[in-house]
């Protein structure tokens, strides 16, 4: 993974910058030896690593302002980091550049039932979200498995998805406003506890843009009444193939679940490993369904969904009897990741969308590459939306390994765009797919969307070497085309 | 995750070890989410995923340990929270133990904290001068402020009232009542039979009540566990082989089916004999069938019959059941994973049980943890008690003596053991803090 050349003259300016954090942010919050960088240099995705220059923890977006209008002044770059669960390498440092930590922004600063929001701080986890309002029936909907530890603010950052999305939508549907710093050091407010905004929809913009544009240190979300009935199915497949065409009949059926999660054989052994909740051993594949909403509407889809699954060939067919047996179902399948790590040392998570049509041919055509790279899959995903999350199991200390999983990978996306999807659902590009994206981009696409980035930071200090391949300098996309002595459409009047 | 350490390293069992867990680690952060010192200081380094790189980063490199490194390590309450988080089975409590043995092998600490760790080594684990100086610390209360440092701070905590020994404390064998259904050991710990005589008064009382002969042993002394936290090697084997020598002994005498302990801290250094000394030929096979036998209170009672003996007039605060909060200490449902069963005995017995939010989180005693860091220890225990409080209880119960000790004034209700409340509802006195 190339990233870009460190700045010589910023690294040698280090003990000055130091000097300088240090002014702003007091005690412990500046953090400069090697060893205790070295815990620093990577998030989730440990493939690629890097020492930061030096980690910074403020405490006030006063702090960060100052950081940033710091920064901006003296040309050192930034990247923000929230929990560091990033499966993307979205907090990745660089080598000349600060990383800067919202770990200590835990504070829920405001819950408005009346207006159905919540106003907190970017470090407060997404599930601390639900745990503060549900003794009210009230939760935050976006759920990524990772919502134990990963934060608000990292979620706003990558536009984070979760096993509800399919029903409740991804966080862009869920964020209602944002407090975000420029990189000049700029407060800005985006959006507030109402539905829509003046003028250009730039609370979307800020929403998935991977700290490439601003660093978020308010969010407001909106908040759900709990469905009045819950439930959840496990149904086993004898083959990968009759699972998928059960979650294409439930949709083509009209039904909209609040959740249809999928997992394959070795996914299965994995997490019922750990989680012991009682998922069948002997099938092929898992398919979880969730059904909520009002009781009789609930008791009406299950019958439906039942009488799909046994259609589509289900050799087993559990229903939940209590919230509790619902919440083991789920809890299975949210440590699924990190549960593979009892059967692999390391794992390669993939993050690829396919239209659910071709769901079949692309397990298929994984299974062969599996057999091509010598390496194991093992299968989760977001099967109602289509989001695909192969993890590849590999060995980091085996010479050679991480090579060919990162080939594999390349490959699984690859095949996703090849079938009409995407390079990814919910994950980010950060650094981890950012040579790929001119598989899905054309080179103008991804200029188009580099001139957004230079409206933002036309210095490119925030958060450097991810999400494009090409660094383009901001002034180079602002010129004019000239083409043959002419610029284009000259009739039209310029300024 | 991946790790470098060449084959000559891993020839070394600690280090094969550590390896092994590490491995284990994929590096999803997960952990940091229920990690008491990382709820507070939101550092990386100062969360387990964080503190098992800095570990890593000495094992591989062969480095003495670094003061900052000492300073995250220390700022570990080995609550284990972690490890109920953790889906990939990260064994993070053997990684810290070891990492911490290493301080204490490759780094030289300020003298006060040297002076101040061998104080507590010396004197935790042996009652009579426990009480000693417990006695001594409460005639210096009124001096406080002419005390140094940390001094000050533990003079300060000394309890206002210190309790004499037991007669339980001897060395004996307590016959069961009825037809005898189990012969079992008691642990009657250190620190507690000091703190709290009461506590082993009313296990033995509810033991015997319920057919157990129950066993003192002779020889058997602290569990080592607070020598162990502290990285003191050397003390922890001679104490481990001790207490394993002594109930050898009681096994001797008869099929032992049970050594019962009523502080789950040790409970937890108990249950890992077998770990501590799986590296001696002599001792390792010693130490597992010890270890396997080590069992926490609850967990035998839940095995006996308590419903008959549940008295008919059940206990009552102002005739009402009492409603009891449970405090469920970290040695107990991380270390152990025993969360059920003290609530359902407590629920079976009458009382109307509650459970604070942030259960999982801990209260900040572990151990020597509330003396070592007094900041941390008491932003814990200032949160842990809000929490408690909101739960409108008239009873805290708790199944360790250190959560004990750290709730204890910090709540403005009577903390118990959950098997004072237990013996009180099977005919046994009603708990003096109860009034």
């Amino acid at each position: 993974m190339r990233m870009p050349e460190p700045d010589a003259a910023v690294l040698a300016r280090r003990g000055d910058i130091i000097e300088q954090l240090r002014a702003i942010v007091p005690g412990e919050g500046v953090i400069v030896d090697e060893d205790e960088l070295r815990a620093y240099e990577c998030d989730g995705l440990t493939a690629y690593r890097q020492l930061p220059m030096v980690v910074v923890l403020p405490e006030t977006t006063e702090q960060i302002s100052r950081v940033l209008r710091y920064c901006h002044e003296t040309g050192v770059k930034i990247v923000p980091r929230g929990a560091g669960t990033s499966l993307s390498g979205g907090a990745l440092p660089v080598a000349d550049a600060i990383t800067l930590g919202l770990g200590k922004f835990k504070r829920i600063l405001e819950i408005d039932y009346e207006n159905r929001s919540a106003v907190v701080q970017p470090g407060v986890t997404n599930l601390a979200i639900t745990e503060a309002v549900e003794h009210q029936g009230f939760y935050y909907a976006p759920d990524p498995s990772s919502q134990i530890a990963c934060t608000i603010g990292g979620n706003v950052a990558e536009n984070s998805g979760g096993v509800h999305s399919l029903k409740y939508g991804l966080t862009t549907n869920n964020v209602l406003g944002v407090e975000v710093v420029l990189m000049t050091g700029e407060v800005l407010r985006l959006g507030g506890k109402h539905l829509d905004s003046g003028g250009y929809d730039l609370l979307g913009v800020i929403t998935g843009s991977e700290g490439l544009l601003g660093v978020i240190t308010e969010v407001t979300v909106r908040i759900l009444q709990k469905p009045e009935t819950a439930r959840a199915f496990l149904i086993g497949f004898p083959s990968n193939e009759s699972a998928g065409d059960c979650v294409a009949a439930i949709i083509a059926a009209g039904i909209i679940p609040a959740g249809v999660e999928m997992m394959d054989k070795p996914a299965i052994h994995a997490v019922e490993d750990f989680v012991h909740a009682g998922y069948p051993r002997d099938v092929e594949a898992l398919l979880i369904v969730e059904l909520d909403g009002p009781e009789a509407e609930v008791a009406d889809l299950i019958a439906r969904v039942q009488a799909i699954a046994e259609e589509t060939g289900a050799v087993t067919i559990r229903i939940s009897q209590s919230e509790d047996e619902r919440l083991v179902f789920w809890a299975g399948r949210k440590a699924a990741f990190p549960a593979v790590g009892r059967i692999s040392p390391d794992y390669y998570c993939m993050d690829g969308t396919i239209p659910r049509r071709a769901l079949a041919t692309v397990l298929k055509r994984m299974a062969a590459m599996s057999s091509h790279y010598s390496l194991r899959v093992a299968n989760v995903f977001h099967a109602g939306d289509g989001n695909l999350h192969p993890l590849v199991l590999y060995d980091a200390n085996e010479p050679g390994e991480l090579e060919r999983a990162e080939a594999f990978g390349a490959d699984i996306l690859k095949l996703c765009v090849e079938v009409g999807g995407v390079l990814t659902g919910e994950h980010g590009v950060g650094v981890e797919k950012r040579d790929l994206m001119g598989v899905m981009f054309t080179e103008d696409d991804l200029k188009h969307q580099q001139r957004l980035k230079c409206a933002f930071d036309p210095d490119g200090l925030l958060n450097p070497g991810k999400v494009y391949p090409t660094l383009h300098r901001c002034a180079e996309l602002g010129r004019l085309h000239v083409s043959g002595g002419q610029t284009r459409f000259p009739d039209l009047p310029r300024f | 995750m991946q790790t470098k350490f060449s084959p000559a390293q891993l020839a070394d069992p600690h280090i094969e070890t550590a390896n092994g867990i590490l491995r284990a680690c994929v590096h999803c952060g997960f952990c940091t989410a229920t990690c008491p010192s990382y709820v507070l200081l939101g550092d990386e380094l100062d969360s387990p995923r964080g503190r098992i790189y800095l570990i890593k980063d000495m094992l591989e490199n062969e480095r003495p340990a670094s003061a900052k490194l000492v300073k995250h390590v220390d700022r570990c309450l080995s609550c284990l929270s972690c490890m109920t988080t953790c889906p990939s089975g990260v064994h993070y409590m053997h990684l810290v133990d070891h990492a911490r043995t290493r301080i204490a092998e490759t780094y030289v600490r300020p003298w006060p904290e040297r002076l101040l760790r061998a104080l507590l080594a010396v004197v935790l684990p042996r009652p009579s001068l426990f009480r000693l100086a417990l006695v001594g610390a409460r005639l210096a209360r009124p001096f406080k402020g002419l005390f140094p440092g940390r001094l000050k701070g533990l003079v300060a905590m000394a309890p206002a009232s210190v309790p004499g020994p037991s007669a339980l404390d001897r060395p004996q064998v307590f016959p069961a009542q009825g037809v005898p259904q189990r012969r079992v050991a008691l642990l009657t710990g250190c620190a507690q039979r000091v703190l709290r005589p009461a506590i082993n008064e009313a296990t033995v009382r509810l033991l015997t009540r319920l057919g157990c002969e129950v066993v003192v042993a002779e020889g058997v002394g602290c569990c080592a566990a607070l020598v162990h936290h502290m990285g003191r090697e050397a003390e922890t084997d001679a104490q481990v082989k001790a207490n394993i020598a002594a109930f050898e002994r009681v096994m001797e005498g008869g099929a032992l089916d049970a050594i019962v302990v009523n502080a789950s801290g040790c409970g937890t250094m108990v249950k890992d004999y077998g770990h501590v000394l799986r590296t001696e030929v002599a001792w390792a096979e010693r130490a597992r069938r010890v270890a396997a036998l080590a069992r926490d209170v609850s967990e035998v009672l839940v095995e006996l019959d308590l419903g008959t003996l549940v008295t008919p007039d059940k206990p009552g605060i102002d005739g009402e059941p009492p409603v009891v909060a449970y405090h469920s200490a970290c040695s107990l449902r991380h270390g152990q994973k025993i969360t059920k069963e003290p609530k359902r005995l407590l629920a079976d017995a009458g009382f109307e049980v509650r459970e604070p939010a942030e259960a999982h989180l801990c209260c900040g005693s572990a151990g020597t943890y509330n003396l070592l860091q007094p900041e941390l220890a008491s932003a814990l225990g200032a949160r842990k008690a809000d929490r408690l409080a909101a739960t409108g209880a008239q009873v805290i119960a708790t199944g360790n003596i250190g959560c004990l000790a750290q709730m204890t004034g910090a709540v403005g209700i009577p903390v118990v053991h959950t098997v004072e409340l237990l013996d009180w509802a099977m005919g046994g006195p009603r708990p003096p803090e109860l009034g």
